[in-house]
This record gives structure tokens, C-alpha cells and sequence, in this order.
């Protein structure tokens, strides 16, 4: 199972974790389990058919949209990342 | 002098070839037009640091004879080149260049009356610039390093740093660039102080709750560092005023708290061309990049869009743990202090997260994105929309 990491404000839909693990070959698959499970992610970062622009995915570090996107492969020993854009700075 | 100095002088002089500062000149000219590759003549000035200071001849390197010994060997490591000594009179050079034969050096000249008579021929000289004596105390652990220095020094002295917010981000930032002794601190903020903002901007204090925190800002660097110039803008960034608020800056730190503002600034730092160091923060975590215009991605090829309000409060929605902007805003500082002095690897096209909780740091790399609309191929930073009315949060 890959591991997927999410950034504070996700965190939420997630039932508070950090961390959590998801079954699937490919990103699109990876999210789709996550999806069946916390249904509100969905809404956060994918609520139509494409992942909304201002969120960022890596999969092992590397920006997905420089990757193959959804259909970026994603084996179990990989690491997925969930990173939207953070303004806080006062 | 006495005996045992003139016979060493006259074993000197035996030994040691002399040019005249004319024949140094001629010599040192005709290898300049001969270009860079036949760089044969090395020109030493062997004098003290106070002489030096006065004034020395274009493209020498510095080697007191103090020290000639223990450095002459980093400075010129191919014993092959033709080295020109000189002194203040052409003494000291002739006893040096003895040393020099002695260490291996094949072609050691002593210029003759020394840099008096280059400079009375009308030679050119130049006189470098130097720290006061009391710049040199408050900034010797800076001068102790070699990617520092005194000439690094003088180039924070001289550098200008822009500072939009004196906040969370903005106050450790600029009070530790205010003690690096960056020349120039110009800081934008329209804010009073809170006294909510304590727990987190320590260039504010309880007597100031009320006040202007730019003014603020201004009267905890001038405590510290009365080498420092403060410019304060009273004023919020927007359309009308960014491009003439960066003007005069070679680094922006953006230190602000919504989207607005963040893409505001990224698109009018691409037109100007000037580097953007990014940071923020959220609860017990932070980011941290630096946007060089044109050479790495910028914050629209990072976001294109900014999330929708839900998912970008700010720290007075969200929270944060106070030292972390501290961290942040110190790593922002850190990132300013390489640009300006050219030094180290800048966080361009890379984006840093920390963890406070986990106690981590890592890495993403970013990407340049040809197809993006402010510095892409065909991108025109000039009128993009900012968000500013999608927002639910407020400029500032």
C-alpha cells in the first residue's frame, strides 16, 4: 500500500491524520480508495473530473503534473503527497 | 639602518630582479590585451592592512609580509608565473621576494620605489572601500568568514531588502538581517499592533500595542543596528502602488498573509526582476522557496489558482505556533543573505516544508511551467487576475 501524506488543512477529512495508506497502481487509483473512505477529500481537492489547480501532488517528491498526472504509476513503497498553497505568513 | 640590514638588502638586491613601477605598467598592460589566457604576471602588494587601505594597484591580491609565508602559496599556487612585489618604497618587497626564491618561486620581481613612486608617476591606483573600525568590531564574526568577509560585508551594506509585512514572518526576518547589517530595510505595512501579535512578532512590544507596526518595526532596528537605513509605506500593497515599492530593492521578502497580495507581487517581481523570498506558515508547519524571476518557477507555475477561502485560512483563523514563523521567517533571512552575496545553493526550484511536530524538513522539487501565464513562453505577468475579489480574506 503507497503512503499518503497530506498538508494540515487536509487533514480534516481525513479524521485528523497526518498519514494515511491507500491501495492502487496508479495515482487516480490511490485517490479513488481514499476517496470510497473519506468521501469530503474528494470535495477538497478533486470535486470534478480533474485534480483542481491549486493543489499540488508529488508522488516521491516529484511534481505529478511534470510526471504523467493521474495516471502517474504509484507502487507500494511509494510516497504521495498532498500540498495545497498555504498564505499564512502574519 | 644598521649594518646587518644593509647587507641583507644588498644580497637582495643581488639576487632579486627590480622593474621600475613604469616597466610594472607596461608589463601588466600588454598582458591585458593579450586576454585572459596568458595571465603570466601576478602582482603582490606585501604591505600592511592600514597601507592597503589607502589605495593599491588594480588587480593585485593582497599578502602582507606578516603573513607572506603562510599565504603567498594559497594566493599564487603555480610557482611558474612571473610575481611582481611591491612595497610602499621597494624595500620590503626586495627582502619578500628573497622569501619567495627561497619557497620555489621562479620569477620574482621586487618593484623599485614601491607604490610612492607608482602613485607619484600618476599610475592608476584605486582606493578600496573599508569598514569603519567600529563596523569592523560589530560585524568581526562576519569578517572571520571567508564566503563573508569584508567585502561581503560591505555589499550587505550596501544591499536594499524589501519586507512586505512586519509580521510573523517579516519581524525575525528583517531583525536579524537589520544585525547582519543589510544597508537598507524597507518595510511595508499598513497594521497597528495587536496584542495578539506578541506571541509571534518580536519586533513589536507591549508599550507599542496601537502603534503603526511599520514605525514599530523601525524603532526596534534602529536600537539594534544604527547602520541601517529604515523606509517605511504606510500603505497596503495593491495595483497602483507595487511596482514603485520594489523599485529600489534587490530582494523582496514575501511575508504577507493571503493570496492576493502573494500573487500581486509575484507578477510585478517578474516584470522588475527581482527575486521573491517565499515563505508561510500554518499552525506547526511552514514553506519555504525562493522565486528567482526567469531562472526557476514562480508562485503561479507552483499555484495556479489559490484555494478556495476553507482552504487557506490564515493564522488568525488557524492558528499558529508561535515560534514558527520565527523558523521561517530566520530560513527567508538566511535564503536573502546568499542572494545578496552570490553565495551557497538559493532554494530556486525547490520548495522546503518543516514539521515542527515531527521535527522534519523535506524537499520538493519545483518546476518552471513553459504553459504559465505570468513567466511562460508566452506568459504576460502584467495583467493577470489576482484573486483579489474571489478571496473571502482580506488584502493587506
Amino acid at each position: 500500500m503507497a503512503t499518503v501524506r497530506l498538508a494540515p488543512v487536509l487533514r480534516a477529512t481525513v479524521g485528523g491524520s497526518k498519514q494515511v495508506s491507500a491501495q492502487g497502481s496508479n495515482l487516480a487509483e490511490v485517490l479513488n480508495d481514499l476517496y470510497a473512505r473519506f468521501p469530503a477529500l474528494k470535495e477538497q481537492i478533486q470535486p470534478e473530473e480533474n485534480l483542481s489547480r491549486f493543489i499540488n501532488v508529488y508522488v516521491n517528491d516529484q511534481d505529478v503534473r511534470y510526471l504523467q498526472g493521474l495516471e502517474t504509476l504509484v507502487g507500494p513503497a511509494d510516497t504521495v503527497i498532498l500540498l495545497p498553497a498555504m498564505a499564512g505568513g502574519r | 639602518m644598521g649594518d646587518a640590514s644593509r647587507e641583507i638588502l644588498r644580497r637582495a638586491r643581488k639576487q632579486v630582479p627590480e622593474w621600475s613601477p613604469s616597466q610594472v605598467h607596461e608589463a601588466l598592460a600588454n598582458q591585458h590585451e593579450s586576454g585572459h589566457e596568458n595571465q603570466e604576471i601576478v602582482l603582490v602588494d606585501v604591505r600592511e592592512k592600514h597601507e592597503w587601505n589607502e589605495g593599491y594597484i588594480p588587480g593585485a591580491l593582497h599578502v602582507p609580509r606578516g603573513f607572506l609565508e603562510l599565504q603567498v602559496e594559497e594566493a599564487v599556487p603555480d610557482k611558474s608565473k612571473t610575481v611582481v612585489l611591491y612595497c610602499a618604497g621597494g624595500v620590503r618587497s626586495l627582502i619578500a621576494g628573497t622569501t619567495l626564491q627561497q619557497m620555489g618561486y621562479q620569477n620574482v620581481i621586487s618593484m623599485s620605489g614601491g607604490f610612492g613612486m607608482w602613485k607619484g608617476g600618476g599610475l592608476p591606483f584605486v582606493q578600496p572601500r573599508t569598514l569603519s573600525e567600529a563596523q569592523s568590531k560589530r560585524y568581526s564574526r562576519h569578517l572571520l568568514v571567508p564566503e563573508v568577509g569584508e567585502q561581503g560585508q560591505l555589499k550587505l551594506l550596501d544591499a536594499h531588502v524589501l519586507l512586505v509585512g512586519a509580521g510573523g514572518l517579516g519581524s525575525p526576518a528583517a531583525y536579524y538581517l537589520a544585525a547582519a547589517g543589510v544597508g537598507t530595510i524597507g518595510i511595508i505595512d499598513a497594521d497597528v499592533v495587536d496584542e495578539s501579535n506578541l506571541q509571534r512578532q518580536i519586533l513589536h512590544n507591549t508599550k507599542r500595542i496601537g502603534q503603526l507596526k511599520a514605525e514599530s518595526a523601525r524603532e526596534t532596528i534602529e536600537a539594534l543596528n544604527p547602520d541601517v537605513k529604515v523606509i517605511t509605506y504606510i500603505e497596503r500593497l495593491d495595483e497602483t502602488n507595487v511596482a514603485r515599492v520594489i523599485a529600489d530593492y534587490d530582494v523582496i521578502i514575501d511575508g504577507t498573509d493571503n493570496f492576493p497580495t502573494r500573487y500581486l507581487l509575484n507578477d510585478a517581481a517578474l516584470i522588475a526582476n527581482k527575486p521573491v523570498v517565499h515563505g508561510s506558515v500554518f499552525r506547526f508547519e511552514g514553506q519555504l522557496t525562493v522565486f528567482k524571476p526567469y531562472d526557476g518557477p514562480c508562485y503561479r507555475c507552483l499555484y495556479p489558482e489559490p484555494p478556495p477561502p476553507e482552504l487557506a485560512p490564515s493564522c488568525a483563523e488557524a492558528g499558529v505556533l508561535g515560534v514558527l514563523p520565527g523558523i521561517i521567517g530566520l530560513l527567508q533571512a538566511t535564503e536573502t543573505i546568499k542572494l545578496l552575496l552570490g553565495i551557497g545553493d538559493p532554494l530556486v526550484g525547490r520548495l522546503m516544508t518543516y514539521d515542527a511536530l515531527a521535527g522534519e524538513f523535506s524537499e520538493l522539487r519545483l518546476f518552471r511551467d513553459p504553459e504559465c501565464p505570468a513567466c511562460g513562453e508566452h506568459g504576460h505577468p502584467e495583467n493577470l487576475p489576482t484573486y483579489a475579489d474571489v478571496c473571502a480574506l482580506p488584502v493587506s
